[in-house]
């Protein structure tokens, strides 16, 4: 008893680290939040920190005001002074009509944007000077939930990690711990999206070497991760290096120029599809299948792509010559005579009829080479532009 | 050897009177607090670069130095610091486990030292943050798998900064003794 009230100072300072050390350790091994000390503490700050956002514009203008008061009583100075306070008065002006302008920005994509998004204003940052958290005006009492998408009409924002129930915490696409998928516009590479920590920059992870990305070039959400929805804007390519193992990407973000005043959580998403780049600048050309020489189906036939398609339509085209029809034959009928060659049957036939047309050259269209099996422009863009792999017919 | 003499009597407690404890009013141990929490919520927003001015820590520096108690800043320290957490994204604990020991070592400091002193201060105000900087690195990396970035030229520099706002804040907080 002596030891401990000899040693008080060091055991309450024992127990106390003891005790966060736990609560610690239980939050990293559970991954779970201790939620009510901090449903408590944002709800202590955050309006205090909304009021003083609300009085600070109050308070310029007002002491801007005085200050032009005050200037107009000094009569040496009347002019310079009218010229300050007028000055003063358009600098106000301004950037009341830009704070206008970008409500009105932010309303028509909010009309015109298919999904359900509501406005939130930014409100605070993170205590963490590592960390790109702000907390917005808006929390689950107006349906933001962890996990939404924070967006403005330039690109996305961040996510919402935490909704307490005045306000949010979002995480910003340049936090270090931040991860998103990311496709490029034009070449259609994929990526993942991390935070740097920096303001204006962030950096596209595990791109190979091998795949092209141009400085310049759009990326935009995939729609994988969860949270955004595909199609949303994240930035320009900054700069583009090979790297030891993958590329070194890097991106400006899109959604953070400008300032960061007014966002939209996305309640409900709709992914939208990615907008069309130029084509790439190294097209492959693919050549048309080589002909085949044994098929020459009749007009209107899909192509025949195995020996067994083309045996079966030769069987056809035989029992409908000799007027037989398959699986109708008794036992001890005369089957029909399947050494018999269908086509010079067909050229005899329309010999008879027309004697003076050509045989197997009149039949096709113009402009078909002979032995193509359909005109091409009849067929979809990939049967043109490759052969359709063994043993799957092209239909 | 008696200018070395005037010095250290300068710098070490030797009267009854600089051993005495600051008084603050209760308002003040409150409001302080969360003043400086809100500062650093609110201002960086306009002005970034105040972005790494620590408050809270230099609150509980001057709290802790001057209630000359091991246990009083201990407890200022562990509220300042979960106070911080609640407020970050990270788990509750890493800012509270840092400024318990910031304020246990502070109000040690306090304890044996002149703490009115400008230079103290600043000495002191300069070392603590340095110490929260590498001890808020290695939990991160240690307990969060964080990669956090530690610059010591950066901190240093960063904390001739705070110490130089410290010492103005100090004297400011010094109006609110009782």
């Amino acid at each position: 008893m002596d030891l401990l009230s000899r040693y008080r100072n060091v055991t309450v300072l024992a127990l106390v680290i003891f005790a966060q050390l736990i609560l610690l350790g239980y939050q990293v091994k559970s991954n779970q939040d201790i939620r009510l000390i901090r449903v408590w503490a944002v709800t202590a700050v955050t309006p205090i920190a909304k009021v003083i956002d609300t009085v600070r514009g109050g308070t310029v203008d007002s002491l801007g005001r005085y200050v032009n008061l005050h200037n107009l009583a000094d009569e040496n100075n009347q002019l310079g002074k009218e010229v300050g306070r007028l000055k003063l008065e358009n600098q106000y002006l301004k950037s009341e009509l830009r704070s206008a302008d970008r409500a009105v920005a932010l309303g028509a994509f909010q009309a015109r944007n298919p999904s359900k998004t509501l406005p939130a204003r930014v409100i605070g940052l993170s205590t963490s000077a590592s960390s790109r958290v702000v907390f917005i005006d808006r929390g689950s009492l107006g349906g933001v939930m962890r996990g939404m998408a924070v967006i403005t009409p330039d690109g996305i924002v961040g996510k919402v990690i935490a909704a307490y129930p005045t306000a949010s915490q979002v995480l910003l696409l340049t936090d270090p711990t931040f991860a998103a998928g990311v496709i490029s516009q034009k070449h259609r590479v994929r990526g993942t999206l991390v935070g740097l920590g920096q303001t204006s920059k962030c950096m596209v992870d595990y791109i190979q070497n091998e795949e092209k990305v141009e400085t310049g070039e759009w990326f935009y959400t995939t729609g994988d991760d969860g949270v955004f929805p595909k199609g949303l804007p994240v930035g320009t390519v900054a700069s583009a290096q090979p790297g030891q193992q993958d590329q070194l990407v890097y991106l400006a973000p899109s959604g953070l120029q400008g300032g960061l005043e007014e966002v939209l959580v996305i309640l409900e998403g709709v992914h939208q599809p990615i907008p069309e780049g130029q084509a790439p600048a190294s097209a492959v050309h693919l050549q048309t299948p080589a002909p085949d020489e044994n098929a020459s189906p009749a007009p209107g036939t899909p192509a025949l792509s195995t020996e067994a398609d083309r045996m079966r339509q030769r069987y056809q085209r035989i029992g409908e010559q000799e007027n037989h029809t398959f699986g109708q034959g008794l036992p001890g009928s005369k089957p029909p005579d399947f050494n018999l060659d269908p086509d010079a049957a067909a050229a005899r036939a329309r010999a008879a009829n027309t004697p003076s047309a050509t045989p197997g050259v009149a039949a096709k269209p113009a402009g078909t080479p002979a032995s193509s099996p359909t005109p091409a422009s009849a067929r979809p863009a990939a049967a043109v532009s490759k052969p359709a792999p063994a043993g799957v017919p092209a239909q | 050897m008696s200018r070395d003499r005037d010095l250290s009597d300068q710098i070490l407690i030797g009267s009854a009177r600089e051993r005495g404890v600051a008084r603050f009013r209760r308002w003040g141990l409150v409001a302080v607090p969360l003043l400086a929490i809100l500062f650093q919520v609110y201002v960086p927003r306009y002005y970034e670069s105040l972005r790494y001015l620590e408050l809270p820590l230099l609150v509980t520096v001057y709290f802790a130095l001057m209630r000359r108690s091991q246990i009083a800043g201990i407890f200022i320290g562990a509220g300042i610091g979960l106070v911080q957490d609640s407020l970050s994204p990270q788990p509750i604990g890493v800012f509270g486990l840092d400024l318990t020991l910031v304020g246990y070592f502070a109000a040690s400091v306090g304890m044996r030292i002149d703490v009115e002193h400008v230079l103290i201060r600043f000495v002191l105000a300069f070392t603590l943050f340095v110490f929260h900087q590498s001890f808020y690195w290695a939990l991160a990396r240690a307990f969060l798998g964080q990669r956090v970035l530690f610059d010591l030229q950066h901190t240093a520099i960063l904390g001739l900064l705070n110490a130089a706002v410290g010492v103005a804040l100090f004297h400011f907080l010094d109006k609110l003794k009782e």
